[in-house]
C-alpha cells in the first residue's frame, strides 16, 4: 500500500489535507494548499496524485483525529504483584519464577503492599479519586506467555479513577509558543504482566521466559482527549516523569517499563466518533508520535478513497514506518472475566476510617501516602521558574531531557555564573553541542565542573563568549583550535596574562 | 490395634505399647491386603517408613511433637505432597511430582504424621462416586463386610462374589475407604458440594467439612476457589477434633484464611444436648430421600429430644434452587482452573508440534476425561460476556439468598441443623454408572452443597454405630 506524503499542520484538534505534491485535475475537487510542482517518476511512495473528492463544500477535508491511550507500566518493586519471586531487567531466563508464577496447581497469589502503595500513590499525584474498596478479576485467554490462562487484573472496580494528566505542546514555530493541554484520566488498575515470547522461526518454536510473568504492573488509561502524535507523546513523555519523580515506576521505554497501546479513530468535525483501531506495544518514545500520525493518516486516507475502517489491532513497524494489522488476532476476543475467587476485596484507609488497634502491616492509609509524596515535575518546573527567572519553556526542556536537570543542578552549585547565564549555556551551547554529537547527557564528555568552570572564566571575563564556545568546539577534537583559543584569551586579558599558564590551564581543563 | 481411634493409639505409642515403625508396618501390610480397595494411588512406603523411624526418635527421647505424632495418615491426591506425584486421578498430571507441600500437609507432617500415600478420588474432585478417575474406581470396603455379604447371597444367587461392590461415594473415596479399612487413622479428603462428607456416609466414617477460611487452601489443587476446603475423614469425632485443632488457622500464602486467631479446644467428654435447639429443615424431606434414611433421620431426632434438646422445624426456602445455582458457579470456576493445564510447564504433553493452539488442544483433550471437559465447556458459556449477567452473577445473587437462608435460622436461635447426609445408602456400582456424573452430581449433592455455597461447617457421623 503506498503511503500518501502530506503535510499535515494539528492545529489544535483539526487536521488540514496540505497536499504538497501531485496536483489533480480530475474535476474540481482538488485540495486545499496545493502546489504546482509536480514529479512524474518519483518513486510511489513519495508522491502520489490525489484522488479528489468530488464535492468541494467548505470544510469538507477537515478531519478531526481522536487519540486515547492505555498505558502500562512496569512497577518498581523488589518483588511481583502476587507472589515473592524478584523483579529484575536481564536476568538469565526463567531464573525469577515462583511457583505461583509457573501457575504449578495449588498456588494462590497474596498481594504485594508495596504495588498497592505504588498505585495509591501514581493516583494521588495524577488527581484521582482512590476507591476505598477495589476489586480483582481474572481476564481469560490462551497463550504460551500466559501460564495460567488468565491474568489477574482489576476490570470491575479498579483502585483509582477520574484523574488528569497535564501536558504542554507546542503551537507554533517559536519555542516560547507552548500550550497547556490536559487529558482526563479514565482509571489506573493493577494487573501482571504475562512472560515473554521468542519467536525461533528457523527452528519452528517458541521459547518462553517467564521472568516477567506476573511482575506487577500500572495500568493508566487515557480518555480520546488527544487529537495527534505529538500531543500523546508529550503526555507520554509527562506521565513518564511523574512516576519516576514518585518512584513508582522507572519508566524506562527501552527496557519495556513503559509500554502504550493508541486507540486512534478520525471523523469529521461535528459527526460522530469513527471506527477505532488500536495499535499495539509503542515501545519506544521516537516512535510513539510517528506511529499515531501514520495511522492517522491512514484512516484518512482509506475513508477519502471510500473504503471503511476495520475496527482491528494494528502493530507498527518501525523500518518501515507504518502500522500493520496484527496477525494472530482473529475475531474479537471475549476475556470470560470472572472475579478473583483466591482474593478478597482490597480495602484502604484513610485517617477518618482507619479501624482502631489495626495492624499498621496489614493496612494502607491513603492520607499518610499523600502527605509524603515526592515532589512532582509541574512543581518542579515552577520552583526552576522562579528560582531563576528562567522561561516556562526552558523548564519542561530542562526536565524532558533525561539527566539534564541534574546536570544543570550540579553547574548551579559550582559556578558563580548567573543563573540565566547558566540556564542559557546549558539549553542551547551545551544540548545543542549533545545533539549534534547524538549523546545522552550521561554519555557527555563535558563534566558539570568544566562546564562551571569555563562559565567562571566567562564570568571574570578571563576569556570572551567566543572562546568558550570555541572550547566546546575543542572538546569534539579540533586541536587546533587551543592555540587560537590562547590568543583570544591573551587578547581579553589585555596581553597581561602569561601565555603558557593559559594554555596549561585550557589544556587541564580540555583533557578532563 | 488398628481399628482404635486416634486418641487411643495415640496414648499406646506415648506409653511405649506400639512403635510408630510397628505400626506404621501393619498398616503398610494392610494396604497390601486390601489393594483390590483401590483407595490408594501412590503408597509412600519409603516415605513413611522413614516419617515412622523419626517419630520413634523423638518418643525414645520423650521428645513426642504431640498428638499425631507416629500416626498414619493419608491424604486425598489432589493436595499437592512434595515429592511424592500428585496426579488429581488425572491423565493431565500422571507423573507431575510437586515441589512442595500443601499447608495441611505440611502441618501434618510437622506434627510427626506419618504419610501412607495418596488416596484415590474421582478426577479433579469432580464426582459423586470416585468411579471417574483414571486408576478406576474406588471399593466401598462394606462390600466385603459380614452383613453385605449375606444381604447378597439373599437376593441373587450364582452371581460373581465381586459383580455386586458397593460405590465409596465421592469425591474423596480413597480417604473414605482409607479410614474405613482401618490402613490409616485419619485422612484428608477435600470437600466443594459434599466430597468429604458424602464418602463418609458411605463408608460409615466421621467426616468434617470446616468453615470456608477456617483452614487453608494452600496447595489443594482446586475445583471451586470460593467453595472449596479441605475436609477430614476420621473414625470418630473426637479424633476429627484433634486433627482440626493442628491444621486450622490463618495461612499467609492463603488470602482467604480468616486472620483471627484461632483458640485451641477440646471436645466435652460427655455431651450435655439440653441447652441445644436443633433445626429441622424441612426442605430436605425429598421425596427421593430413601424409607431407611429417612427413619435414621427421625431416630437421630427423637434421639436429641429424649435427651433434653429442643429440636424443631426450620425452613430455607431456597435449597430448590441451590443445585443449579451451585452447578453455574462451579462450572465457570472449574473453566477458570483448568486453563491452566496446557502442557507448557508441568503435567501431560501431546505429541502434536505444529503450533500452539493444536498443541493446547490435544493436550488438553488427552489429559482431561469427558467430565472434565464437560463442566469446562459449560464454565465457559456461561462466562461469556453475553451470558454473563443472566447465568454467572444471577447465580451469585441466587447464593446470596441460600446462604441468608442459614443466617436466617441460625440467628433465630438455631444451634445445629440435623440432615441426611445421602438419599439412601451405598449403592452397587452397577447401578451407579446407570445414570452419567452428572446427573448422579445433582442427586447426590442436594443435601450437601448448600452448605458450601454458604460457607458454613458441617459434620455427620453414621447412624448405625
Amino acid at each position: 500500500m503506498a503511503a500518501l506524503m502530506l503535510r499535515w499542520s494539528c492545529l489544535g484538534k483539526r487536521w488540514v489535507l496540505a497536499c504538497i505534491d501531485g496536483g489533480s485535475r480530475h474535476g474540481r475537487g482538488a485540495a486545499i494548499g496545493l502546489t504546482s510542482r509536480r514529479k512524474r517518476g518519483q518513486s510511489s511512495v513519495a508522491q502520489q496524485p490525489l484522488i479528489a473528492v468530488q464535492k468541494s463544500r467548505k470544510g469538507e477535508h477537515e478531519w478531526a483525529a481522536v487519540v486515547g491511550l492505555e498505558i502500562h507500566a512496569q512497577i518498581s518493586s523488589n518483588s511481583k504483584l502476587f507472589s515473592g519471586s524478584q523483579v529484575h531487567f536481564a536476568a538469565p531466563p526463567n531464573s525469577l519464577v515462583s511457583f505461583f508464577d509457573a501457575s504449578l496447581p495449588g498456588t494462590l497469589p497474596v498481594l504485594n503492599r508495596r504495588c498497592v502503595e505504588a498505585a495509591v500513590m501514581t493516583g494521588l499525584a495524577l488527581n484521582c479519586r482512590i476507591n476505598k474498596k477495589s476489586l480483582f478479576d481474572r481476564k481469560h485467554y490462551f497463550y504460551a506467555d500466559l501460564p495460567a490462562g488468565y491474568q489477574i487484573t482489576q476490570q470491575r472496580l479498579p483502585i483509582a479513577v477520574n484523574g488528569s494528566l497535564a501536558y504542554s505542546v507546542s503551537v507554533g514555530k517559536k519555542p516560547s509558543q507552548v500550550s497547556t493541554r490536559t487529558v482526563r484520566i479514565k482509571q489506573i488498575q493493577l494487573e501482571q504482566d504475562s512472560g515473554k515470547s521468542l519467536h525461533d522461526e528457523p527452528r519452528s518454536q517458541t521459547l518462553i521466559d517467564l521472568n516477567r510473568a506476573g511482575v506487577g504492573l500500572l495500568e493508566v488509561v487515557l480518555e480520546p482527549d488527544m487529537s495527534c502524535g505529538e500531543e500523546a507523546a508529550s503526555a507520554v513523555r509527562e506521565l513518564q516523569l511523574i512516576l519516576q519523580a514518585l518512584g513508582t515506576s522507572q519508566a524506562n521505554m527501552a527496557e519495556g517499563q513503559l509500554r502504550v497501546d493508541a486507540n486512534i479513530s478520525v471523523h469529521h468535525p461535528g459527526e460522530p466518533l469513527g471506527v477505532r483501531t488500536e495499535v499495539k506495544n509503542l515501545n519506544s518514545a521516537r516512535f510513539l508520535a510517528k506511529a499515531i500520525d501514520f495511522e492517522i493518516k491512514r484512516q484518512i486516507h482509506e475513508l477519502e478513497n471510500g473504503r471503511k475502517i476495520l475496527n482491528e489491532t494494528r502493530s507498527f513497524d518501525d523500518k518501515l514506518g507504518c502500522t500493520m494489522p496484527m496477525r494472530d488476532k482473529e475475531g474479537k476476543q471475549d476475556y470470560r472475566f470472572m472475579p478473583e475467587p483466591n482474593l478478597p476485596p482490597l480495602l484502604l484507609y484513610d485517617t477518618a476510617s482507619l479501624p482502631p488497634g489495626a495492624d499498621p502491616q496489614q493496612v494502607i492509609n491513603i492520607d499518610w501516602i499523600r502527605e509524603r509524596l515526592p515532589e512532582l515535575p509541574g512543581k518542579t518546573r515552577e520552583k526552576l521558574i522562579q528560582q531563576y527567572g528562567m522561561l516556562p519553556e526552558h523548564s519542561f526542556t530542562l526536565l524532558n531531557e533525561v539527566g539534564l536537570l541534574e546536570f544543570f543542578q550540579n553547574v548551579i552549585k559550582e559556578t558563580r555564573a548567573e543563573p540565566k547565564k547558566v540556564t542559557s549555556w546549558v539549553l542551547n551551547i551545551f544540548l545543542g553541542f549533545l545533539k549534534q554529537q547524538n549523546l545522552a547527557v550521561n554519555e557527555s564528555p563535558v563534566t558539570p565542573s568544566a562546564l562551571a568552570e569555563l562559565l567562571n572564566l566567562l564570568d571574570r571575563k578571563a576569556i570572551s563568549s567566543s572562546a568558550a564556545r570555541q572550547v566546546m568546539d575543542m572538546k569534539r577534537g579540533n586541536p587546533r583550535a587551543i592555540n587560537k583559543l590562547i590568543g583570544l584569551v591573551r587578547k581579553a586579558t589585555l596581553s597581561r596574562a602569561d601565555p603558557t599558564v593559559i594554555k596549561e590551564i585550557l589544556e587541564r581543563k580540555l583533557s578532563s | 490395634m488398628l481399628g482404635r481411634t486416634l486418641r487411643e493409639v495415640s496414648t499406646a505409642l506415648k506409653q511405649g505399647h506400639i512403635t510408630p515403625t510397628e505400626l506404621c508396618q501393619k498398616c503398610l501390610s494392610l494396604i497390601k491386603k486390601t489393594k483390590f480397595l483401590n483407595a490408594y494411588i501412590t503408597v509412600s512406603e519409603e516415605v513413611a517408613l522413614k516419617q515412622a523411624e523419626e517419630s520413634e526418635k523423638r518418643y525414645k527421647k520423650g521428645h513426642s511433637l504431640g498428638d499425631l505424632d507416629g500416626i498414619p495418615v493419608a491424604v486425598k491426591d489432589n493436595f499437592s505432597t512434595s515429592s511424592i506425584e500428585t496426579t488429581c486421578a488425572s491423565n493431565m498430571l500422571k507423573g507431575y511430582v510437586p515441589p512442595y507441600n500443601a499447608t495441611v500437609v505440611q502441618k501434618l507432617l510437622d506434627k510427626g504424621a506419618v504419610l501412607m500415600g495418596k488416596t484415590n478420588l474421582d478426577e479433579f474432585a469432580m464426582g459423586s462416586g470416585s468411579t471417574d478417575g483414571v486408576f478406576g474406581p474406588v471399593k466401598n470396603p462394606w462390600s466385603y463386610s459380614k452383613q453385605y455379604r449375606e444381604k447378597r447371597k439373599q437376593k441373587a444367587h450364582g452371581e460373581n462374589e465381586d459383580s455386586n461392590w458397593l460405590i465409596t461415594g465421592g469425591s474423596s473415596g480413597g480417604s473414605a475407604a482409607a479410614v474405613a479399612a482401618f490402613t490409616c487413622f485419619a485422612a484428608l479428603g477435600s470437600d466443594t458440594g459434599g466430597s468429604t462428607r458424602n464418602p463418609a456416609a458411605h463408608c460409615g466414617v466421621v467426616g468434617f467439612k470446616p468453615s470456608y477460611g477456617l483452614v487453608s487452601r494452600h496447595g489443594l489443587i482446586p475445583l471451586v476457589n470460593s467453595m472449596d476446603v479441605p475436609g477430614i475423614l476420621t473414625r470418630c469425632v473426637d479424633d476429627a477434633a484433634i486433627v482440626l485443632g493442628m491444621l486450622a488457622g490463618h495461612d499467609p500464602k492463603d488470602s482467604t484464611t480468616i486472620q483471627d486467631p484461632v483458640k485451641p479446644f477440646t471436645l466435652p467428654t460427655s455431651a450435655d444436648v439440653n441447652k441445644l435447639c436443633i433445626g429441622i429443615p424441612k426442605e430436605y424431606l425429598a421425596p427421593e430421600l430413601s424409607s431407611e434414611v429417612r427413619s435414621f433421620w427421625s431416630k437421630a431426632a427423637n434421639l436429641f429430644e429424649s435427651e433434653g434438646a429442643k429440636v424443631i422445624e426450620v425452613s430455607l426456602p431456597h435449597t430448590s434452587y441451590s443445585i443449579v445455582c451451585y452447578h453455574v458457579l462451579c462450572t465457570s470456576e472449574v473453566a477458570s482452573n483448568m486453563a491452566r493445564f496446557d502442557g507448557l510447564e508441568y503435567g501431560h504433553r501431546c505429541d502434536i508440534n505444529v503450533s500452539t493452539e493444536a498443541m493446547y488442544a490435544a493436550t488438553r483433550r488427552e489429559g482431561f476425561n469427558d467430565v472434565v471437559r464437560g463442566r469446562i465447556l459449560s464454565g465457559n458459556f456461561f462466562l461469556l460476556k453475553e451470558n454473563y449477567e443472566n447465568y454467572f452473577i444471577k447465580a451469585q445473587k441466587v447464593r446470596r439468598l441460600i446462604a441468608n437462608d442459614f443466617v436466617n435460622v441460625f440467628n433465630s436461635g438455631v444451634d445445629v441443623l440435623l440432615t441426611p447426609t445421602t438419599l439412601s445408602e451405598a449403592v452397587p456400582y452397577l447401578e451407579f454408572i446407570k445414570e452419567d456424573n452428572r446427573t448422579r452430581s445433582a442427586q447426590d449433592d442436594i443435601f450437601t452443597q448448600a452448605v458450601n455455597m454458604a460457607g458454613f461447617l458441617s459434620c455427620l457421623q453414621d447412624c448405625q454405630q
